[in-house]
């Protein structure tokens, strides 16, 4: 099959669908490449390097419609793109089905099929080819260095011979992809970082990142559950979202970049940076706001500009992140698309086989021979599995736990008393019974318990085969035994005593030679 | 004059052993720590063949060196990952021993009791000792007897089952005669009533009777018992032949016996006890076979296995900073300690933090997988216990899981229902990418599906242990 990517034709999309790596691979799975003229140019993909990858250069659109059987791109079709589709020809781009009902009746007329990226489903085995995830990690990283670029000071905290210079503060709302990407990148710039997120399972993610998550004070049973829709974040309720605002309000005067990244799948953003938030940061504070695109998270957010308010704060409100990192971009983007050509040729022959039966495949397909297929069936494999209600360790309070202790204290000294009270009497009633000798010896033995158990539990968890060896070993001290009754009397005796001495005999020597050996071993780095 | 010295003797050996089983908290000191018991035991050896009523030294240490020769061949011989095996064939040796100067006791006794008074006074050595015991004297004499070789022969087919079971000749599952428990049971109580027989009679058939009980006991009780608990199993035989020891020591009034019997007996209690509560599970459960029944269904395990291949494998671990290697007894079956020691060198030369976690029951032995890694000369100094590693899991790269499962199993802290819930296993999971090396998708010996081998961050790369990682050494930068 041939795959022909396609110029962007949006106005500030710099990122192109294919790459010469990406070609490379493609052409390994049995297809052919054409690109359109200059279409890698704005993500520092020349045509020369096209050419040298054996990507043929076609000069317009329209010849590489005409000649593609799978076209790829970035931004979903504009109407002209659309009908230009002609029937049984693939179309692999972000495509938003339910913001565009239009295009798809296009797609319908035309009996393309179109494989929408952003309609991957979130499954491990599709991560590879999840487009929307790749570009949020750009999109958070970005928004960092964004943010710096118009913070006048550093991240990092420093103490300089010119003077101290405290380290910025930032608070990431919202821990999908693109917050905890912008975690890290702000955690690795020597920031101090606080996440928020309605979501309480991720806490744990945000803190293996290096931040810090910002608790509400709320009862777990009110907290809406992230894995009942696929890992998105859910609407929370408004007592939820007034105590929300109030921690944040809280937190306003001392943080110096806020970046949101909070987004609901199928609506407008929350408003969760508010003006009144915004005018208590100090001026120089810098605001990105990754949901731009759809209304913004903060009040003043301006789409696609950057503002400063009254107070001199920063609000970056641009949507194309993705754009201004376009070689990164490409190349992931290139990555996914790659890989859902390759779930596409199953038998690596260069022919695709538009498997509906595939999880994967028939989540991401929208349209398909005169048909829209979306919204799609719900998939087999849940996307996360649904989280159990963790048991709360009760917390005790110091009285509580003080009673505890006591009653455990008197517990085992109830224990440790009965004990001793009934080994005791045992012992001395055994005492009235048996002669004077064998108590002698019972003592021995008692005492030599005691030091074998002191002994023994400072032994190293690692030496516990030598010990068990070294053990075995002295074990056979019963060759003692054997020693003494070997000479005495009948034939019997000392033939049984001469073969006990000799099992005996390979067990002193086999035990403490494999003790040796084994301990040899252990040697320190 | 001569007593006083053996006796004397005794006591420097006693110290000896102490310290050389004391001496075992530490890889360095215990390298001296085996002297002491060497000298110890040749000393013992030495005053006894000294001291009083030892005779026939010929046939002694004809005896001693011909043992000796067979030990030191086996000892040089022996494979480590073979360490089970040969652990409980010395154990065998010990029980049997013990049933046999138990019966030489018993045979000096009638001996004794059918002379007269004056062929009394001319006896020497141990016959002496016998001939002077007075009427409750040689009552507990009978009952030392009896216990020696009752625990005796029980560790000695009980040996010989966990050998063949370790050394793959007799299946590993659990297995039971028609009757189960029932069996042992009436064995125990026949061997009880025989005591009693033995005690008012001293009838030679009463002992011969119970040391067939015994025998059977010993046989039946570890034939019950599946693979996974053996390093349990082993470390009570180890007890057993202390404590079998103790009792002959008892019956020849030798104190040193005691001491030592009373030392192994109680080590290999202790042992028992730590690896119990590595399984979370009672001694009584574990000996009596089989898990702890369930209190419900088990929690349904979502997600698919993701393969990986070795390029992968190689991928994330050049990109990694800190791993850890969880080893188990699939390593010691597919041999591969010494391709994991060579991961380990190069993973190191790579200036990256490379670690062991050690699952207390990892293996077949208590400590099997210390001994196994220290044979392939990785430094003991990065071989770390459970308790000391756990925490470090969320803040590592890499786990790589090389044929353990049950000891990785997250259901034993998620799944109340889960028949392993409780035991303290090693938190993998929390690492950000795990890698599980395993045979194939099916499950670990307690036949517990593994959460772990579904969770997103896990890969799988199947294969034989030894050839995939061979396969990844020459990838690793």
């Amino acid at each position: 099959m041939k795959i022909g990517a396609l110029s962007e034709i949006y106005a500030g999309e710099n990122r192109v669908a294919m790459t010469p790596e990406s070609a490379l691979q493609l052409v390994k799975l049995g297809h052919a490449c054409v690109i359109q003229a200059g279409a890698g140019t704005r993500a520092g993909f020349s045509d020369a390097l096209y050419t040298s990858a054996g990507v043929e250069v076609l000069p317009d659109a329209a010849a590489v419609i005409a000649a593609a059987d799978v076209l790829v791109k970035v931004r979903g079709p504009e109407v002209a793109e659309a009908e230009a589709l002609r029937d049984g020809q693939t179309l692999i781009s972000m495509f938003w089905p339910a913001q565009n009902p239009d295009l798809l009746e296009i797609v319908k007329a035309c009996g393309a099929t179109v494989v929408a990226m952003d309609m991957v489903p979130r499954i491990s085995r599709a991560q590879k080819m999840d487009a929307l995830s790749s570009m949020a990690n750009i999109a958070g990283y970005r928004a960092v260095i964004e943010a710096g670029s118009n913070f006048g000071r550093f991240f990092t905290g420093q103490v300089t011979a010119a003077g101290k210079v405290p380290p910025a503060k930032v608070l990431v709302v919202g821990a999908g992809v693109a917050g905890l990407a912008a975690i890290g990148t702000s955690v690795s710039l020597g920031a101090i970082v606080y996440a928020f997120d309605v979501r309480p399972e991720v806490a744990e993610q945000i803190e293996s990142m290096g931040a810090s998550f910002v608790y509400l004070e709320f009862d777990a049973s009110e907290l809406p559950d992230g894995a009942a829709t696929g890992g998105y974040a859910a609407p929370s309720t408004p007592a939820f979202q007034a105590k929300q605002l109030a921690k944040f309000r809280e937190l306003a005067p001392e943080i110096d970049i806020v970046i949101t990244t909070a987004l609901i799948p199928g609506r407008p953003a929350p408003k969760l940076w508010t003006a009144d938030m915004v005018s208590m940061m100090k001026p120089g504070s810098v605001v990105v706001d990754l949901a731009a695109e759809r209304g913004g998270n903060c009040d003043l957010t301006v789409m696609d500009q950057k503002i400063v308010s009254d107070n001199g704060v920063t609000i970056v409100g641009y949507t194309d992140f993705p754009s201004r990192m376009a070689a990164q971009a490409s190349t992931l983007y290139s990555n996914n698309i790659r890989h859902m050509l390759a779930d596409l040729t199953p038998k690596k022959d260069g022919v695709i086989d538009h498997n509906m039966g595939d999880d994967v495949i028939r989540g991401a397909t929208v349209a398909k021979a005169h048909e829209i297929t979306y919204p799609p069936p719900p998939p087999k494999i849940a996307a996360i599995a649904v989280q159990k209600p963790k048991e709360k360790v009760k917390e005790l309070t110091p009285v509580e736990k003080r009673a505890a202790e006591v009653a455990a204290f008197k517990h085992q000294t109830r224990n440790q008393v009965g004990m001793l009270v009934i080994g005791g009497g045992l012992i001395l009633l055994a005492g009235l019974y048996a002669p004077a000798a064998f108590m002698s010896h019972f003592i021995v033995f008692v005492l030599s318990v005691y030091v074998g158990v002191q002994v023994i539990w400072n032994v190293s968890h690692s030496l516990h085969t030598p010990l068990m060896a070294i053990t075995n070993a002295i074990s056979s001290i019963i060759i003692l035994g054997a020693l003494m009754q070997i000479g005495s009397g009948s034939w019997l005796v000392t033939v049984l005593g001469a073969l006990a001495v000799f099992m005996a005999g390979i067990n002193i020597f086999g035990g403490f030679m494999v003790t040796r050996r084994m301990l040899a071993m252990f040697q320190k780095s | 004059m001569e007593y006083g010295f053996t006796t004397a003797a005794y006591v420097v050996a006693a110290v000896l052993f102490i310290q050389s089983l004391g001496g075992l908290s530490g890889q360095e000191s215990a390298k001296r720590a085996v002297w002491y018991g060497i000298v110890g035991m040749a000393l013992a050896v030495a005053a006894t063949l000294y001291g009083p009523g030892a005779s026939n030294w010929l046939i002694s240490l004809v005896m001693i060196a011909a043992g000796g020769a067979i030990g030191w061949v086996v000892a040089q011989r022996v494979q480590m990952t073979e360490m089970p095996q040969l652990v409980a064939a010395m154990h065998s040796l010990v029980g049997l021993a013990a049933v046999f100067i138990g019966y030489n006791t018993h045979i000096e006794m009638v001996r004794v009791a059918g002379m007269d008074e004056a062929a009394r006074a001319a006896l020497n050595g141990f016959a002496a000792v016998i001939a002077h015991k007075s009427g409750v004297e040689v009552s507990i004499l009978r009952v030392e007897t009896f216990l020696g070789v009752f625990i005796g022969a029980v560790t000695f087919t009980g040996s010989v089952i966990a050998f063949g079971k370790l050394a793959g000749k007799v299946d590993g599952k659990a297995k039971k005669l028609p009757g189960g428990h029932l069996l042992n049971a009436t064995a125990a109580i026949v061997s009880l009533v025989l005591l009693v027989v033995y005690l008012q009679t001293g009838s030679s058939l009463a002992l011969l009777g119970m040391t067939l009980a015994a025998l059977f006991i010993g046989y039946h009780l570890i034939l019950g018992i599946g693979g996974a608990d053996m390093p349990v199993v082993v470390s009570m035989l180890n007890s057993y032949s202390g404590w079998a020891a103790a009792a002959i020591g008892f019956s020849l009034s030798n104190d040193l016996l005691i001491v030592v019997g009373a030392l192994v007996g109680s080590s290999g209690a202790i042992l028992s006890y730590i690896m119990c509560k590595a399984m979370n599970r009672s001694f009584i459960s574990v000996i009596l076979g089989g898990f702890g029944g369930t209190t419900g269904p088990a929690m349904e395990v979502t997600g698919e296995q993701v393969a990986i291949d070795a390029d992968g494998v190689a991928a994330l671990l050049n990109d990694a900073d800190s791993i850890i290697i969880i080893p188990g007894y699939g390593m010691a079956v597919a041999q591969a300690q010494q391709s994991v020691s060579e991961l380990t060198r190069k993973l190191r030369a790579a200036g990256k933090n490379v670690r062991f976690a050690i699952h207390p029951v990892a293996g077949r032995l208590p400590g099997h997988m210390n001994v196994l890694l220290a044979e392939a000369k990785v430094p003991y100094d990065i071989v770390l216990e459970m308790d000391e590693i756990n925490d470090d899991f969320p803040s590592t790269d890499v786990a790589i899981v090389i044929g353990s499962n049950d000891i990785v199993n997250p259901a034993a802290q998620e799944d109340p229902n889960s028949p392993i819930a409780g035991m303290p296993v090693l938190e993998c999971w929390k690492a950000k990418q795990v890698i599980v090396s395993k045979r194939g998708q099916g499950t670990g010996y307690s036949g517990i599906e593994n959460p772990l081998f579904y969770k997103e961050n896990t890969r799988m790369f199947y294969g034989d242990a030894k050839k995939s990682l061979d396969a990844l050494l020459p990838l690793i930068e």
